[in-house]
């Protein structure tokens, strides 16, 4: 039992608008949701259309059916009649388009003549709102307090609004009153409404990450809009570079100086900071650097997904030097793991890459609260007296890692880095024997991080027959697909990766002998992850599922590739 | 406290003997003994070049970064640890080649940093090939037929974009020099100091000599009077005045932050425990 909705229109019809109120106010109730946005690189015009999806538990995917349709214009109707259900319903403006005559499943509301009536053509929006809620059974008072609490201040426009919602209730209700059965409310507690970007966003907040520069590209974008937003009210600079290269920089300068510090992009945008990232490897300076992929090569599909940088960030900057990646699966682990990215980048004073992708920053799901008293932040500096006098910025030691102070911190004790090869102290040299010595306190860190990385998430049958191998943003319709494989009779796991690099080896190496079949499903288009996998292990993953048309996975294509395989 | 400028020297310096960096160094190391700064209080970023060197030979804690970056980390720096005195040091190409587009932001910016430019017109790491502030005409190994497109003006530039303080000096007129540098460390904003220097090496032309029959000290009666500083930072040819054109101070990036009154944000206690208010925007 489960309900999809998606709405469309024209960019700038305020489909985000509506799936927000909508979706925030279906948490409220005690639904589990999962909301993703399917986009243009326009402002206005072209089409957009956001999908919501109501299932018992949470849904960890979408789907193509589509129950309730929202055509704020006449082509979102024909674009998407195909994935209509026999019981569809589609609600539209009769005033700006007709649906053809032998489509009997319309829910005709004037949703701009209502608006305007309620006091303004804007909240046309909140009308449709209003049109969905009563199809979907459920009453308007949720949506009210909600609307309460976004407008409280502004004179007048929650009475407005609140008219508005009521009118479109009023003129669905003749049609359709709870034609749909929404699935049972979950019973545990309060539920966040959150997308993968404002997680990430919230998590660099709560990891005290106090200055963040980046230069604005999609879509990664949402991570320095959340942590703008918050620098009047908490210890954090947000600084908006003239361009990549300075982002990283002015990164490096505030970690250097002492605080932990971001930067976030796309893979373009990595392309400019890779110098920089080199520098951090070589001046063994944390940092932490987001990035959100999206297709490429160059600008590629600007709004689109796409698990196409993995190489790249793997092997991007030139010359050798120890880095973790780690990368965003599920809102609920990425909050963790990027608190871990930075703990890592702090403990073994290197960069740390969170690869995340347009459809997790995108995607909004309800999820439990998180736990914030189990975020580390540790910057791992040494104290008075856990140094040696003068001090040297990179003195040998066991496994690498060197006691880090603060320049300014300690009276008479001066911190030096340098770009180019560098002795203890951090001084320009040519010496083959100093270098062959830093090259390996360098490269042990390594074995550091390789240490605390996290094998893959086992999911699914004990005792599989096939198993899927993934990665990132495809947690959740990987999940799905081992679900409606075990369903159809097929013994089915996924064993997925959240820390990437250096590749944790040992489930794998355990299972993969195990099972008749293997997968590796990417969204991209030469199986990176698999080429990994076999460099690291000299394992071969049986077979590649993989996407590379910009959009997300979706379940059904997954189990239709294995099915028709086997 | 007395501090002494040989207490802030260190390191073997590799720089050619005659090179203007000698002076400069040695300037930069009285200016920070007459002011009295602890070394422990200071941090020298830099990029790549000769230049670039100095926090090799200067006791200060140093960034000695990528070509062309130095700028970004110190304004990062300034952000994290508004107490410490940050000072940039770098050559032409460097400052104005590699890191233009940092040169021109940063001045908008107006981060509290002193940036000391060796301006030899000249590449000298690289052995001689044409910088963005070489005289038309000069030939190179690469500029096979002499430099053929105008040099950038750095103090005409940086006075249009707003710069609050324009200053040069010559590496021949140390005392100039060192008072320079100490006013530009004072000054609350970004102070651009362009220090002309020879490049005994590679710079055949602006030779000690050129430089020293042409610099001249005009009267400045008033630092506030944008068209005069404007007229003598387009002074260049048979005489090449020399002193701080422009003085004006304005908002600077460290006071737009509300968030950094108060102590550094690298000595603000934080505990991720009790930031879970966070989330009640996403109820």
């Amino acid at each position: 039992m489960e309900l999809n909705l998606l709405i469309g229109g024209a960019a700038g019809q305020g489909m985000e608008t509506i799936m927000n109120l909508l979706g925030k106010s279906l948490v409220r109730e005690g639904f589990g949701i999962i909301y993703s946005k399917d986009y243009m690189s326009r402002v206005r015009g072209g089409h957009n259309f956001s999908r919501l999806r109501i299932a018992p538990g949470t849904p960890w995917s979408n789907v193509e059916t589509v129950d309730i349709l929202v055509a704020l214009n006449e082509e979102t109707y024909f674009l998407h009649r195909e994935n209509l259900a026999p019981s569809a319903r589609i609600i539209y403006d009769p005033q700006d388009f007709n649906l053809p005559e032998q489509e009997s499943r319309g829910v005709p509301v004037e949703l701009k003549s209502l608006a305007e009536e309620a006091g303004g053509k804007v909240m046309a929006n909140t009308v449709a709102v209003g049109a969905l809620l009563v199809l979907m059974g459920l009453e308007t008072n949720t949506v009210e307090s909600l609307l309460e609490d976004t407008f409280a201040g502004k004179e007048g426009a929650v009475e407005k609004n609140i008219a508005a919602l009521q009118s479109g209730y009023d003129a669905a209700a003749s049609y359709c009153s709870a034609c749909f059965t929404l699935p049972p409310r979950n019973e545990s507690g309060k539920k966040l409404f959150i997308d993968g970007n404002q997680v990430l966003g919230m998590s660099a907040l709560a990891s005290g990450c106090r200055f963040l520069s980046a230069y604005p590209m999609t879509p990664s974008t949402g991570v320095m809009n959340y942590l703008a937003a918050k620098s009047t009210d908490y210890p954090l600079v947000v600084e908006q570079a003239e361009d990549e290269v300075a982002a990283i920089n002015m990164a490096l300068g505030a970690a250097y100086t002492g605080v932990r510090s971001l930067t976030c992009t796309s893979g373009g945008g990595f392309s400019l900071m890779v110098e920089g990232l080199s520098l951090a490897g070589m001046t063994e300076t944390p940092l932490v650097i987001i990035v959100a992929m999206r297709p490429g090569p160059a600008t590629g599909f600007p709004t689109r997904t796409e698990q196409g940088d993995l190489n790249f960030v793997i092997h991007g900057g030139h010359g050798e030097f120890p880095r973790a990646v780690l990368s965003a699966t599920s809102q609920e682990d990425a909050f963790y793991r990027l608190n871990k990215a930075f703990a890592l980048a702090d403990r073994y004073q290197t960069p740390v890459i969170f690869l995340s992708d347009q459809n997790f920053a995108d995607t909004h799901r309800s999820v439990e609260p998180f736990d914030f008293s189990r975020l580390n932040y540790d910057l791992a500096l040494a104290g008075e007296g856990e140094f040696e006098k003068p001090y040297k910025r990179y003195r040998a030691s066991k496994n690498g890692v060197s006691p880090r102070i603060l320049p300014g911190e300690h009276a008479g004790e001066v911190v030096l880095i340098d770009s180019d090869e560098h002795d203890e102290q951090g001084n320009i040299t040519e010496s083959a024997e100093v270098r062959r010595m830093m090259a390996e306190k360098r490269m042990r860190k390594l074995q550091g991080l390789a240490e605390e990385m996290d094998e893959p998430d086992l999911y699914g049958d004990p005792h599989p027959e096939v198993l899927l191998v993934g990665w990132g943003s495809n947690y959740g319709v990987l999940r799905e697909a081992v679900d409606a494989l075990s369903e159809a009779g097929i013994k089915t796991a996924m064993l997925h990766y959240s820390d990437i690099y250096p590749l944790p080896v040992q489930r794998l190496q355990e299972l993969l002998g195990e099972v008749k079949k293997s997968y590796c499903v990417e969204n991209n288009a030469t199986g990176q992850l698999a080429g990994l996998i076999r460099r690291e292990t000299g394992l071969q993953i049986g077979g590649l599922i993989l996407k590379y048309d910009g959009r997300p996975f979706l379940p059904r294509e997954i189990v239709e590739e294995v099915e028709n395989d086997l | 406290m007395t501090c002494k400028a040989e207490d802030y020297l260190t390191g073997k310096t590799a720089w050619c003997p005659g090179c203007g960096n000698f002076a400069i160094r040695k300037a930069l190391a009285e200016a920070l003994a007459e002011l009295e700064i602890p070394s422990h209080e200071i941090i020298i970023f830099s990029g790549i070049g000769q230049a670039a060197k100095m926090p090799h030979y200067i006791k200060t804690n140093g960034f000695n970064g990528l070509h062309g970056r130095a700028l970004p980390p110190a304004v990062g720096s300034r952000a994290a640890n508004k107490e410490l005195k940050v000072i940039v040091e770098s050559g032409d190409g460097d400052s104005y080649g590699e890191g233009g587009n940092h040169f021109i932001h940063n001045i908008r910016r107006n981060p509290d940093i002193a940036h000391f430019v060796h301006n030899n017109q000249v590449y000298g790491l690289t052995k001689g090939q044409a910088s963005p502030t070489s005289d038309p005409g000069m030939q190179t190994g690469v500029q096979v037929t002499g430099v053929s497109i105008p040099p950038l003006n750095p103090l005409s530039l940086a006075l249009t974009m707003g710069s609050g303080f324009i200053a040069r000096s010559f590496s021949g007129e140390k005392e100039h020099l060192k008072e320079t540098m100490k006013e530009a460390i004072n000054f609350p904003g970004y102070a651009l100091v362009d220090i002309l220097q020879p490049c005994v090496s590679f710079n055949k032309v602006n030779t000690f000599g050129w430089y020293k029959q042409r610099v001249y000290y005009p009267e400045i009666e008033d630092h506030y009077d944008w068209n005069n500083a404007m007229a003598l930072t387009r002074q260049w040819g048979d005489r090449i005045p020399l002193g701080i054109f422009y003085k004006s101070p304005r908002m600077t990036f460290e006071s737009s932050q509300l968030v950094l009154e108060g102590e550094p944000l690298v000595r603000r206690p934080f505990d991720p425990s009790r930031m879970a208010s966070l989330q009640d925007e996403f109820y």
